[in-house]
């Protein structure tokens, strides 16, 4: 047998796995050295010998097929005798070709058998070879892929303001969630020296590293711009100009920049093609355009500068296109009317930002990857003493936010009680607020959110000189209140009355004054207790 | 929510079924009530003592719930009398007028004691 293993001239193997059989089949050389080695015969996807090897039983004598082939030819020009079929799983993986016996015999079918048992070992040691290179050559890709997504994410990450301001009389919330593969947006909040603050959102072009950087330049011209410079048109094109020179081919970045005076609601704004915002008013939703090219593209662009005047109650919303140009399953668009929808339905601040994801979950569908990263600020304005702002002269004691879910009036209750420790109020009167609170807390939850998690109550605690208001806002989206049936106990232990329906009774009887205001479809029952100098008035 | 859910022991005195309602009377307490409710008429019971003593919440839910058992009471001609309520809770059961359809006392030796032992004006 020792002549027939230096018969061994190459193997033929097929490299990949790919069922469209695009990829040729290629003969390499088998690591047994052979004397005057060829290059290696490649057969290709359509040659028909490939399809007669996959049926051959066994060793195929080569002399006697007859196939419209070219890697027949070339085998035979090779000296190719005899090829044995490596078939793994039904899959041929590649071929042994052996050039004639050294003794200028025949194959004796003594060899043959031999062949076919050494193909039949060696066909799936040779997969399983196969299998692992190409499971490592997958894996160091991925892992190369991984590392620079990673880097994406900490440069875009380390850009991103740590803390938003706390500016009295406004509710300022931000929201960055990147997609798998980074994209280049970022938004900013720059404390500007006379009091007023600056705010960004940008979208860089382009994903992963590349944008990551072109956003963090464009960061810190914005930052360096915005401290001497006053007008965001002006700052803007600044911006631009710094850009310019060394931006990467095909990228640019669109950008809204804004400066707000938090004293007086004024809000200047230049955009460098970026999405508009909206602001969301008494009278509907408005937008705040200004033309300008996105920074990047050409030196010397101006950009167009306009102002407004966000008054008590109003909110603006600042989003990258991450959120309109989300896909549901049939590949349409979120949109801007449904974004502009959504502003007009929510209340300003957080809320807003947990219904437009919300909306957003719900028309991509569950588990859908987040094509694009996702960026929104908003800025609201808080009302002055009308609806569920809070008054003025007021000092607000605590303000916060709880999923609607059966029991969760309790935390309600316990963080009013805590809000309001310091004023005095006498037990009995402190226990009449806890109930109010809870009952309008559960009628929020239940009325106005239908007990759905994702829509939140929010409970503001306002003391004012004579008073103590306690705001329970829904999140708006449960309709009309119920109408109100006075409970009449008789009627309802004679069955003429559901013995449900004391919620409102109780709030009304628990506290001195107890009124609904709505805003949108919203609802907000404020609670009043009167109080003697800031404490309480007792009964 | 951490629910502190309502339990709901009876115990049997002179004819008298003594319910102590320990925990939270609210939506979570419907179950738990009605079987003490069951459990209460079941031995014959033709007065029914609701003790609140170790009751720490009642919102308008467990509100709705004691409306609910004192109507199935009633129709059944059991009396329903209650005690150990807190001053807040008192005044509750007087705004919704339950105070009116049951008797509200300071004790259970007065809810057990004097069958008209009013003592709640």
């Amino acid at each position: 047998m020792a002549p027939l293993s230096r018969r061994f001239r190459r193997m033929t193997r097929r490299r990949g796995h790919d069922p469209a059989g695009a990829e040729p089949v290629a003969t390499a050389p088998t690591g047994i050295e052979v004397p005057a080695a060829e290059a290696p015969v490649e057969i290709a996807p359509n040659d028909p010998l490939l399809a007669y090897l996959q049926g051959a039983s066994g060793a195929v004598e080569i002399d006697g097929l007859d196939l419209d082939s070219r890697a027949l030819d070339e085998l035979r020009d090779a000296g190719v005798k005899l090829v044995v079929p490596l078939v793994s799983q039904g899959e041929l993986i590649g071929v042994l070709n052996l050039g004639p016996r050294l003794s200028e015999q025949e194959y004796s079918s003594d060899d043959r058998k031999l062949l076919d048992s050494l193909a039949a070992h060696a066909a799936p040691a040779l997969r399983v070879g196969q299998l692992v290179r190409e499971q490592e050559a997958e894996a160091v890709t991925r892992q190369r892929f991984e590392q620079e997504l990673e880097v994406a994410r900490l440069i875009q990450q380390n850009f991103l303001p740590k803390e938003l301001p706390d500016l009295p009389g406004w509710q300022v919330a931000a929201f960055y969630r990147p997609a798998r593969e980074v994209g280049g947006d970022f938004y900013d909040v720059i404390p500007l020296p006379d009091g007023r603050v600056g705010f960004v959102v940008g979208d860089v072009t382009d994903k992963g590293v590349p944008a990551a950087l072109v956003m963090s330049a464009t960061r810190s011209v914005l930052r360096a711009s915005a401290q001497r410079l006053v007008e965001p048109g002006t700052v803007l094109e600044r911006v631009n100009e710094h850009l310019c020179p060394d931006m990467p081919q095909k990228m640019f970045v669109t950008c809204l920049y804004g400066v707000l005076d938090p004293q007086t609601g004024h809000l200047r704004f230049a955009n460098a093609g970026h999405d508009v915002p909206y602001v969301k008013t008494a009278d509907g939703v408005r937008e705040l355009r200004a033309r300008g090219m996105p920074l990047g593209l050409m030196p010397g662009m101006s950009y167009e500068e306009k102002e407004t005047t966000l008054q008590p109650g109003e909110s603006v919303l600042l989003h990258s296109d991450g959120v309109v140009e989300a896909h549901d399953a049939q590949r349409e668009m979120f949109g801007f009317p449904r974004l502009k929808k959504t502003v007009g339905d929510a209340p300003g601040g957080q809320p807003l930002i947990d219904r437009v994801l919300t909306d957003l979950d719900q028309f991509t569908g569950p588990g859908t990857e987040q094509e694009d990263d996702i960026t929104m600020v908003t800025l609201k304005r808080s009302s002055g003493g009308e609806g569920p702002g809070a008054p003025a002269g007021g000092r607000v004691l605590a303000e916060f936010e709880l999923p609607s879910e059966p029991g969760g009036e309790r935390e309600a209750m316990a963080r009013v009680a805590s809000a309001v420790d310091g004023l005095g109020l006498e037990p009995i009167r402190l226990e009449r607020l806890g109930t109010a609170v809870a009952e309008a807390t559960m009628n929020a939850m239940e009325h106005g959110n239908e007990y759905r998690v994702d829509r939140p109550v929010s409970i503001r605690v306002v003391q004012c000189p004579d008073r103590l208001l306690v705001q329970v806002s829904d999140a708006g989206q449960g309709g009309d209140l119920p109408p109100r049936e006075a409970p009449d106990l008789e009627a309802k232990l004679e069955g003429r009355q559901a013995p449900r329906g004391w919620g409102l009774l109780l709030i009304e009887r628990m506290v001195d004054e107890a009124r609904v205001t709505s805003e949108g479809d919203g609802h907000t029952l404020e609670l009043t207790l009167r109080l003697e100098g800031g404490t309480d008035a007792g009964q | 929510m951490p629910a502190n859910e309502l339990d709901v022991a009876v115990r049997t005195k002179d004819g008298i079924a003594i319910m102590d309602l320990t925990g939270e009377l609210d939506s979570s307490a419907e179950a738990a009530l009605e079987a003490g409710y069951e459990e209460a008429t079941g031995s014959g019971a033709r007065s029914i003592v609701l003790n609140f003593a170790a009751t720490d919440y009642i919102n308008s839910t467990g509100i709705a719930l004691i409306v609910g058992l004192l109507a199935q009471a009633r129709s059944r001609g059991v009396e329903v009398k209650a005690y150990g309520l807190s001053d807040h809770y008192r005044e509750i059961f007087e705004v919704t007028r339950l105070a009116d359809f049951m008797t509200i006392l300071d004790s259970e030796t007065s809810a057990l004691g004097g069958a008209e032992g009013d003592d709640h004006a």
